[in-house]
């Protein structure tokens, strides 16, 4: 099967014990920005990430805009407004307490990137004198130039500069490992966290991590429902090994989750049926503010949320006439009358009244800056633009002064997904947590996409910061527990023996990958049925039981992709048991059940949760505010941070 | 063959060097064999087109990334869209 020789050393019988005060699991925008944080706590930390860490994560690659900066100086919104706006938009489906301190604190962690060399002004004065561009602070602001809320940054700066921040403090890093488990103390499910098993994914290598404190910050779930084995890479938004191992190793700890049973038509899948984000014509995050034409070059006009067409460029970034902001970005798609801000109008009226088929994105007539901070600034920070849209389409030839760029689908999104192809995009499910970002586990914090209902950079970097500056003051208090030989054991027997398998009759990850698709793409589409969720679990059931023990890789690289399916199997299984967990339709969560009343009753107007006990699933309800009063909350349990440290 | 190829290397300009592999996240490069030569693209299927590996090289043109042919997307001159007759 290979053609070339595996050119590491095949390390599948050794095993290294490192010890922490505070372990960091997954070296993104959360797992960076904690670990600087717990270093700087004077903790001795050591983080873990799968990948490369000065350029990993969803972040690695750049990043365009930081939402929700509603501290800083320009900021006409606060934080306790901004975050109850967030909330509500939502019906209450959020994270209040995250969502808070990526309010409160965002525009912290951007001062403190821009201290470690990450670029978050304009100092060329490249765009001096743009409506977006504040001319005292030199901060530019995307969307609503009002309120000024969402600031747009020189992401590809971002991770290289972590990066050298975590060296300068003496942060261990460790690339090129998978986290494969959480250690429990005495090994049982739900104990203390207190360290977590890895495997070196180039040469197979074992590793035992001993920790006080733990704090997770992997990525989100993905490739539940979608899945190519031709394009893998391209079949989720996030990078192609983030597919939520976090949320695996949680689950069989004993972690408890809230909104897994959340999932939304997919928006973002360039292996199936959209286009590269941002490469295709388009008016929605960075493109914002794009004119539209059609084919005959008739521009579409862009409207207010009462529907008054808007007769210049500059009224696409302004609110209406006493409206205090409107939310745009990552996670907003439809928002409440009293949030919405300026679109072009619908597409169905555009067809009705004889606009011409393809449209096309058109940066021509916008005024100088407009086209130059998308064309250019925006397009050149973005994760994923910057080299495969920006360089090769300009290498190409594309002059935005000149040329329109085709829209692709019916919608901003580029495409239309059937029903049943879903994914966790827009505040998706995850770990629960309390106003430590600490989880139900002791010694298990959790920050970034691990968290329910996260989004973006700013959210996962401001409760990095945040967990690790709370799982210090765990660790500065705790000790380090030994950990259970006998879970590391069966830990290492689950990873290693299925290489003594046959690969002529075994299955690779590709076929289990695609079965788990297939399978939640028939029991758990959009609309929902208990006898359909039951009978997709015992198919799960099934492969974990049968085909997982049959399987096999011909390398330390296959055999990560193989662990990532595994997780993905897991997940699975808590999504299918959180929606049977919730009994009735919730349009908030975007669940359709076709055998409960339709509506939202009042009583289901809470979180359901899932974790483990024994092995056994407990569901559990918690009303929608638990995390109480915002300010004075985060007040109360982060007085030291108030105090200037 | 590999449905798409998404990296392809200049060999006169390639100095060998393997900062790309070394920054790839998802792994989808192994050094070549031979040494001084470009990376093997061993997965080119896993490849999540960042354009890291872009980014970090320190030989201009040694390396490209394109997206596979069916995300190839269409742009045109403004000047020569249809007006209605």
């Amino acid at each position: 099967m290979q053609n070339f020789e595996w050119p590491y050393p095949v390390e599948w019988d050794k095993e290294e014990t490192i010890t922490a005060d505070v372990l960091v699991l997954g070296g993104g925008i959360a797992g960076c920005m904690a670990a600087i944080s717990a270093a700087r706590k004077g903790q001795n930390v050591v983080l873990v990430e799968k990948g490369a860490t000065k350029m990993s994560g969803a972040g690695g690659s750049g990043c365009d805009h930081w939402e929700s900066a509603a501290t800083n100086p320009c900021s006409k919104i606060t934080p306790e407004i901004l975050t109850n706006a967030m909330l509500d938009d939502n019906n209450g489906y959020n994270n209040g307490i995250s969502h808070y301190i990526e309010c409160r604190e965002g525009y912290d962690r951007l001062l403190d990137i821009e201290k470690m060399g990450g670029k978050i002004r304009d100092t060329d004065d490249e765009f001096k004198g743009a409506a977006f561009r504040d001319e005292k602070s030199k901060l530019m602001f995307a969307y609503d130039y009002e309120s000024k809320i969402t600031l747009r940054i020189w992401g590809t700066t971002f991770k290289p500069a972590m990066f050298n921040e975590l060296k300068k403090l003496g942060v261990k890093i460790f690339d090129r490992i998978m986290v494969t488990s959480l250690l429990t103390e005495g090994g049982r499910q739900g104990n203390r966290c207190v360290g977590a098993t890895g495997i070196h994914t180039r040469t197979g290598k074992f590793l035992i991590f001993r920790g006080k404190a733990s704090i997770m910050c992997m990525s989100r779930p993905a490739r539940i429902w979608m899945f190519s084995s031709d394009h893998t890479g391209l079949c989720e938004f996030r990078p192609t090994q983030c597919i939520g191992d976090g949320h695996a190793m949680g689950w069989i700890a004993g972690a408890e989750f809230a909104m897994m049973e959340k999932s939304v038509r997919t928006e973002f899948s360039a292996a199936g049926r959209s286009y590269p984000p941002y490469g295709t014509g388009n008016n929605h995050n960075t493109w914002y503010g794009a004119s539209i034409i059609d084919s005959t070059g008739k521009e579409i006009p862009y409207a207010d949320r009462d529907g008054n067409i808007l007769d210049s460029v500059e009224k696409r970034f302004l609110p209406v006439k006493g409206q205090p902001f409107f939310l745009k970005g990552g996670s907003v798609d439809n928002p409440k009358y009293v949030y919405e801000g300026p679109e072009t109008l619908p597409f169905s009226d555009m067809i009705e009244k004889g606009y011409k088929l393809p449209f096309y994105a058109d940066l021509s007539c916008l005024p100088e800056m407009e086209r130059k901070v998308i064309w250019g600034m925006m397009i050149g920070e973005e994760g994923k633009t910057r080299v495969p849209i920006y360089e090769n389409y300009k290498n190409a030839g594309f002059d935005p002064e000149k040329h329109v760029l085709q829209c692709y689908g019916t919608g901003w999104t580029s495409a239309s997904f059937l029903p049943q192809e879903r994914q966790l995009f827009g505040l998706p499910g995850g770990f629960l947590n309390n106003w430590e970002l600490k989880t139900n586990i002791e010694g298990l914090y959790v920050a970034g996409d691990s968290l329910y209902a996260s989004n973006c950079y700013g959210h996962a970097a401001a409760t990095g910061y945040y967990a690790g500056r709370h799982a210090s003051k765990y660790s500065s208090r705790a000790n380090v527990v030994q950990f259970s030989r006998e879970q590391v054991d069966t830990e290492k027997k689950r990873i290693y023996t299925l290489l003594q398998n046959n690969p002529e009759t075994a299955i690779g990850w590709k076929e289990l990958n695609m079965s788990i698709a297939k399978t939640m793409q028939t029991y758990c589409g959009d609309i929902k049925y208990d006898d359909l969720l039951n009978t997709g679990l015992l198919c799960l059931q099934e492969y974990e039981k049968k085909v997982v023990p049959n399987t096999y890789a011909y390398n330390p690289h296959e055999l990560i992709r193989l662990l990532e399916v595994f997780d993905i199997l897991t997940v699975s299984q808590i999504i299918l048991h959180s929606c049977i967990a919730r009994k009735t339709s919730s349009k908030s969560l975007c669940f359709n059940r076709g055998d409960g009343p339709r509506s939202e009753a009042g009583n289901d107007k809470r979180l359901i949760t899932v974790k483990q006990v024994n092995n056994k699933v407990v569901i559990d309800e918690i009303p929608l505010d638990f995390f109480g009063d915002l300010k004075e909350n985060y007040k109360k349990y982060n007085k030291d941070y108030i105090g200037g440290n | 063959m590999p449905v798409s190829k998404p990296i392809l290397f200049n060999a006169e300009i390639c100095t060998g060097c393997n900062i790309c592999a070394d920054i790839c996240q998802v792994d989808i490069f192994i050094p070549n064999p031979e040494k001084g030569k470009p990376p093997v693209v061993l997965y080119p299927g896993e490849c999540w087109y960042c354009g890291c590996c872009v980014m970090v090289c320190p030989s201009e043109g040694a390396i490209t990334l394109h997206h596979p042919l069916m995300n190839q997307v269409n742009w045109i001159a403004k000047s020569e869209l249809q007006t209605p007759v």
